[in-house]
């Protein structure tokens, strides 16, 4: 137990600790809606834009990078909800070409006289260096999103089962969809430095996944989505101060295995 | 059943929504033009066409999905603008998988209420319960949306379209996958809706034998608006003939199984007039007056 207790006397794991009780609860909630209006490749797509967004950051000499990813990432994807619009037969292919030409850009602007290690740590993530300050940017993007959520839940949820019909019924497809878009934009930028480039989409995927496989309706949708991302965020960062791993990896380690358990347990009682 | 009463008011007959020189491009790709119509409430139009005509856009212009040129005025006796005209819409198919976590009550709540859906509101289910029940599916409240037969969930999204009191009902292709008794018990919800709603009700179908027998007003489309009037007359014009060949209402009748609908088109001694038009208009219409 002393061992256990003792992982709290480091600032960093208490920071480290609220960081992923905000970003569970915070992916959950996106990651319902992301998988519900099937958008997992859009948001796989926004993380690639990170680059790019560092990339145009460094160009225009602003120091602080997150600024400069967060702006390009909400353009980045406002432009993309849009281009989608004018070519809903081949979205997943426009998606792909945005995404290749953000990560080339950044890549090639960042790899610029052979700098590219310094960036390399935005692959993997390190949640462990989060400062105070970070924490507090996350907090108010997860009441932002959760204000967004209470409002517009009902209408994201209409729009996935059938736009036409949701603009039946006076819904602002366009808007919501929009500023749905720049919520996961800022979310994804705002986590990426801690998460990783490589693993955030399964973040934001798995827990909704896993919470599909069990649930009959919206609100054990969410509720369990919470559950399972938080579990698996929480008892991954203990892991991981315990064997010495990448936190991020053992999160989705173990976000996959209740993705696994809920899929049989799913069929098993169907 | 409330929403019943508040609802139900026979058509008057004089409210009606105008289409004009409506027109709707993709691009180059010019889908719709020229499309002038004018629908009445208490009458059942159908829009006829082959695949590809046109005539999915025609209804995502109306309902304001895609761009359209032109004006969709609506008029009632107190002379509403376009602005007032609520319209329900049922679409061709819904975009969820068997495994999608919602329930009826969700569906019903996502389109229809502000209260998200992450609470159920003991006031919201109430309601629901009570337009479920116009179309009786109050029973399938729970059910996850992906685990219900076409029929029921038609009717939960039957249910769904006439919440609003709309003016104007949109069904575009409702009854694709519903057997031949599915099929009548459905025309037959549509008269009842004609007969006892204030409402206009525009179906695009395929199912020429049942368009022939309920529909007051048929539209053939493709691009534009080839014929339009009876069902009778549309049925006899060339252009009908070019896009429908081989279709043969005797056969359809045979089909159909249905005494009433036979009676009603034995097809005549003369071959230039195959079966009564005015009488079938007349029959149709009779009921209402």
């Amino acid at each position: 137990m002393s061992t256990f207790l003792s992982l709290f006397s480091y600032d960093f794991m208490i920071n480290a600790l609220l960081a992923v009780i905000i970003i569970g609860p915070l992916f959950a909630l996106l990651g319902t809606m992301i998988v519900q209006k099937r958008m997992a490749f859009f948001s796989d797509a926004l993380g690639h834009s990170a680059f790019t967004g560092i990339a145009v950051g460094v160009i225009c000499g602003i120091v602080n990078t997150t600024i400069s990813m967060v702006i390009f990432a909400v353009i980045f994807a406002i432009l993309l909800n849009h281009i989608k619009k004018r070519n809903p037969q081949n979205v997943d292919t426009v998606i792909s070409v945005f995404a290749s030409v953000a990560t080339a850009i950044g890549l090639a602007v960042l790899s610029f006289g052979g700098n590219f290690s310094e960036y390399s740590s935005l692959l993997v993530g390190d949640i462990l260096s989060i400062s105070k300050m970070e924490i507090l940017y996350l907090l108010i993007i997860c009441i932002v999103t959760i204000v967004f959520y209470c409002f517009a839940i009902n209408k994201l949820n209409a729009i996935s089962i059938n736009p036409t019909l949701a603009k039946s019924h006076r819904i602002k497809v366009q808007l919501i969809e929009d500023i749905f878009a720049v919520i996961i934009a800022v979310t994804v930028m705002l986590s990426i430095r801690w998460v990783g480039l490589l693993l955030i989409n399964a973040l934001l995927i798995l827990p909704a996944a896993s919470s599909r496989n069990i649930s009959t309706n919206m609100r054990e949708y969410t509720v369990y989505a919470i559950i399972f991302s938080l579990f698996s965020s929480v008892l991954g960062l203990f892991i991981s101060y315990f064997i010495n791993i990448a936190t991020g990896p053992v999160i989705v380690i173990i976000a996959a295995v209740i993705y696994f358990a809920t899929y049989l347990y799913g069929r098993a009682s169907k | 059943m409330e929403i019943v009463k508040k609802i139900s008011k026979k058509a008057c007959g004089l409210c009606c929504i105008k289409v004009k020189n409506l027109g709707v491009r993709y691009g180059d790709n010019v889908v719709l033009q020229d499309i002038n119509l004018h629908i009445h409430c208490g009458s059942i139009t159908a829009i006829i066409g082959k695949n590809g005509a046109g005539k999915s856009s025609f209804v995502r212009a109306i309902v304001g999905e895609v761009k359209h040129t032109g004006d969709i005025e609506y008029r009632n006796v107190e002379n509403g603008d376009k602005k007032n005209l609520k319209i329900g819409y049922v679409p061709q198919n819904l975009n969820i998988d068997k495994s999608t976590p919602v329930s009826v009550y969700d569906l019903f709540a996502s389109f229809c209420f502000n209260t998200p859906v992450l609470f159920k509101s003991k006031k919201v289910t109430d309601k629901v319960i009570k337009a479920l029940k116009v179309f009786e599916a109050e029973d399938l409240i729970d059910k996850p949306i992906g685990t219900l037969s076409g029929g029921q969930l038609q009717r939960v999204l039957l249910s769904m379209a006439i919440y609003d009191e709309p003016k104007l009902l949109i069904l575009d292709e409702p009854v694709s996958g519903i057997d031949t008794n599915g099929m009548k018990l459905f025309y037959d919800k549509m008269r009842y809706l004609r007969d006892n709603f204030d409402m206009a009700i525009l179906i695009v179908s395929h199912d020429l034998e049942y368009v022939y027998k309920y529909a007051d007003n048929v539209l053939l489309l493709d691009n534009t608006i080839l014929a339009n009037g009876s069902a009778a007359d549309v049925y006899r014009t060339k252009a009908f003939d070019e896009i429908f060949g081989g279709f043969k209402l005797e056969d359809a009748a045979k089909d159909l199984a249905d005494e009433d609908f036979i009676l009603r088109h034995e097809p005549k001694e003369t071959d230039d007039e195959p079966f009564d038009a005015s009488y079938v208009g007349k029959q149709d219409k009779g009921g209402e007056k």
